[in-house]
């Protein structure tokens, strides 16, 4: 391994390449022809697959987390990680239980699931860029924190109660097959891809993971963008909480157990570098496709879910180990 | 040289640890009995064990996510082996063990070192990839009790000078550790290579290859242990040890063991361990709920993070640190 690879974690080429080149040779590219070919692999694999309501459950299996991978992505590519993400869930999904023993209403319900999130999102974002302590191993503290909370209010009780309006967040439709939270999804993408590539914030994001040093001198305020992007994370998962919730009708401490890593996987399979300073929504958007596809595909052939992350575990290290095996060839 | 020792972190870890054992004397004097002391330390073993693979990988600027994953898979093999082959004798069963746990640590390390993939996303891959694959093995059946064979379950309870032989290997570990790490050229390399990679590059060492041999020894304790949990709790199925793995970083972390690393030792290590070991043993002494336990070790990992921060930032090592901060 060369210096400037270590230091860097890329090499400089020679001759720069043509738009077009640079756009079929991209991530996305790449990844898009991922994901169409496990599209036609599972319509040939299982008659059940091709089902416009089959279909339409698929985008279940990815919908909640791919909300918390785009403002998670925002993060990475700024040089921090929130492993909190699941344990945010657990707590404003608590939060939330708590609220309905109350008396809560809906309009409540939903204040309460996105307040704790952003609550829970400023804490990590206060330890990190006011202390100044590695991302990394706050928020491993807080992920215990935040779920340890939710067992000591729980224990190995569930809440459950919900109003039956409240239901629409997870379950409900908007048009024919298309669901709330689809619709959701989708909103949130054409947001995090606009804020990311077409605004100052972006720029800054990008500026920030690829030198912080650099973009403090540039005059970016580092440590505020670095704690809004914490908040934002801690917002969606508030989000992903009320419609996880919904969805289950039933809060227990143990909900979304593990996700965290589900989403880094899918941030990361996205094409964001996880040492931060590049990636793409699009990127992230299309990962959480071949996710659902995957998961959904097996699932049809009746593949239990932990075979599934067997196949999500060896795509995650398999996408990003093929292209340089390629390089190293060639070289 | 006496006062070095005496503001050292291990020395003030040691003090937190004896604290909180005072604690609960106070109340419960039966907790600080030797042979309590003993039972705690012995049921803290594993953890140990892992912290101090993961300790070396952390020094190396690395971490290994998969250790978990990859006890609970070695456990299951050597349990499914004693299950078809009985009069296998314990040697050969370790060894088997701590050979998949190897070949699980290298397949980690040849990803870092030869492809140059990320730590955290090489074993967030294996994690999830080990974890299926006992399935595989398994068909998700446990292995129970019964079908083990009383040599093979014996092993970690057998007592010596009136502590088990499961103790008695993290004691092994610790020692042959504490020696590999400040009497060997190896060890030296692990403190360098994660101290400053450019300045090890050009002392000659080859950075990966350290980084390489760090994921192994992490992949080998975690095969040796996944014997020692599976024969111990005499049972194997697919989630055992499910997120032990944040566990074994929140001790090395609580350890002061740098994440940034080149900094921490193994005594760090299992000082970490210990106090998290204390608190689980202690919750059901001291009549809390132990669903209370998580919490806990959430708050000690941010309240150690945050310690060891300020323990560092007084050298002034990042010189730009303070003009990060906001006004």
């Amino acid at each position: 391994m060369s210096l400037t690879d270590h230091a860097t974690g890329r090499a400089i080429p020679d001759r720069l390449r043509t738009p077009l080149d640079k756009r079929i040779k991209s991530w996305e590219t790449l990844l898009l022809i991922v994901a169409v070919a496990i599209f036609i692999a599972n319509s040939f694999a299982s008659p059940y697959f091709l089902n416009a309501w089959n279909l339409s459950d698929a985008t279940f299996n990815f919908t909640e987390k791919a909300m918390i991978a785009f403002a998670m992505a925002l993060l990475i590519i700024a040089g921090e990680i929130d492993l909190s993400v699941a344990a945010i869930i657990a707590l404003a999904s608590t939060a939330m239980g708590a609220a309905v023993q109350a008396g809560a209403g809906t309009p409540v319900l939903i204040a309460v699931g996105l307040g704790t999130g952003v609550l829970c999102g400023a804490f990590n974002g206060v330890l990190v860029t006011r202390l100044g302590l590695p991302s990394i191993v706050v928020t491993i503290g807080t992920m215990s924190l935040f779920r340890g909370l939710s067992y000591i209010v729980l224990g190995d009780q569930a809440y459950g109660g919900y109003p039956s309006d409240f239901s629409y967040f997870g379950r409900g439709y908007v048009f024919w097959v298309i669901s709330f939270e689809f619709v959701l999804f989708a909103l949130i993408a054409v947001i995090y891809g606009i804020v990311l590539h077409t605004t100052n914030f972006g720029r800054a994001v990008y500026a920030i993971g690829n030198n912080p040093t650099g973009a403090l001198f540039s005059g970016i305020r580092v440590a505020r963008v670095k704690f809004i992007l914490f908040l934002l994370t801690g917002l969606m998962s508030g989000l992903a909480a009320v419609c996880l919730t919904s969805r289950l009708g039933s809060t227990r401490p143990s909900i979304a157990m593990g996700w965290e890593l589900e989403i880094v996987t899918m941030v990361v399979l996205g094409g964001i570098n996880i040492l931060g300073g590049s990636g793409t929504i699009p990127g992230v958007v299309i990962a959480a496709f071949v996710m659902g596809l995957v998961t959904f595909g097996l699932g049809l052939l009746n593949v239990p879910g932990i075979v599934m992350s067997i196949v999500i575990g060896a795509l995650l290290i398999g996408v990003i180990a093929l292209p340089r095996l390629w390089a190293m060839r060639r070289r | 040289m006496l006062k070095r020792l005496l503001t050292s972190r291990e020395m003030l870890l040691f003090g937190a640890v004896a604290a909180l054992c005072a604690l609960i004397a106070t109340r419960f004097p039966g907790f600080v009995a030797p042979g309590n002391l003993l039972r705690v330390f012995n049921d803290t073993s594993p953890l140990i064990l892992l912290a101090i693979g993961q300790m070396i990988v952390i020094l190396t600027r690395c971490i290994d996510l998969s250790v978990a994953a990859n006890l609970a898979l070695s456990g299951m093999c050597v349990a499914m082996l004693n299950v078809a082959y009985p009069d296998l004798p314990i040697p050969v069963i370790i060894a088997v063990a701590v050979g998949l746990g190897t070949l699980m640590g290298m397949f980690n390390g040849i990803l870092v070192w030869k492809l140059a993939i990320p730590p955290i996303v090489v074993t967030l891959g294996t994690l999830t990839i080990y974890r299926g694959i006992i399935f595989l093995v398994s068909d998700g059946n446990w292995v129970n009790s019964h079908e083990m064979s009383a040599a093979f379950k014996a092993f970690p309870r057998a007592e010596v000078l009136g502590l088990p032989v499961l103790g008695w290997t993290a004691i092994l570990a610790i020692v042959v550790f504490g020696l590999v790490m400040t009497r060997t050229t190896l060890g030296r390399a692990f403190y360098a290579v994660g101290g400053n990679p450019h300045a090890a590059t050009y002392t000659g060492l080859n950075v990966g290859r350290s980084q390489f041999w760090a994921f192994t020894i992490s992949g080998a304790l975690a095969g040796l242990t996944g014997y020692l949990w599976v024969s111990r709790y005499a049972v194997a199925y697919v989630d055992i040890a499910g997120g032990f793995e944040l566990d074994v970083v929140a001790a090395c972390v609580i350890g002061g063991v740098s994440i940034a690393g080149g900094i921490g030792t193994v005594g760090g290590a299992v000082l970490g361990a210990l106090f998290l070991g204390v608190i689980k043993n202690a919750l059901p002494v001291v009549n809390i709920s132990p669903f209370w336990q998580m919490a806990i070790s959430g708050a000690a990992i941010i309240i150690a993070v945050a310690l060891n921060a300020r323990a560092t930032r007084e050298k002034g090592r990042i010189i730009l640190k303070s003009a990060e901060k906001p006004a």
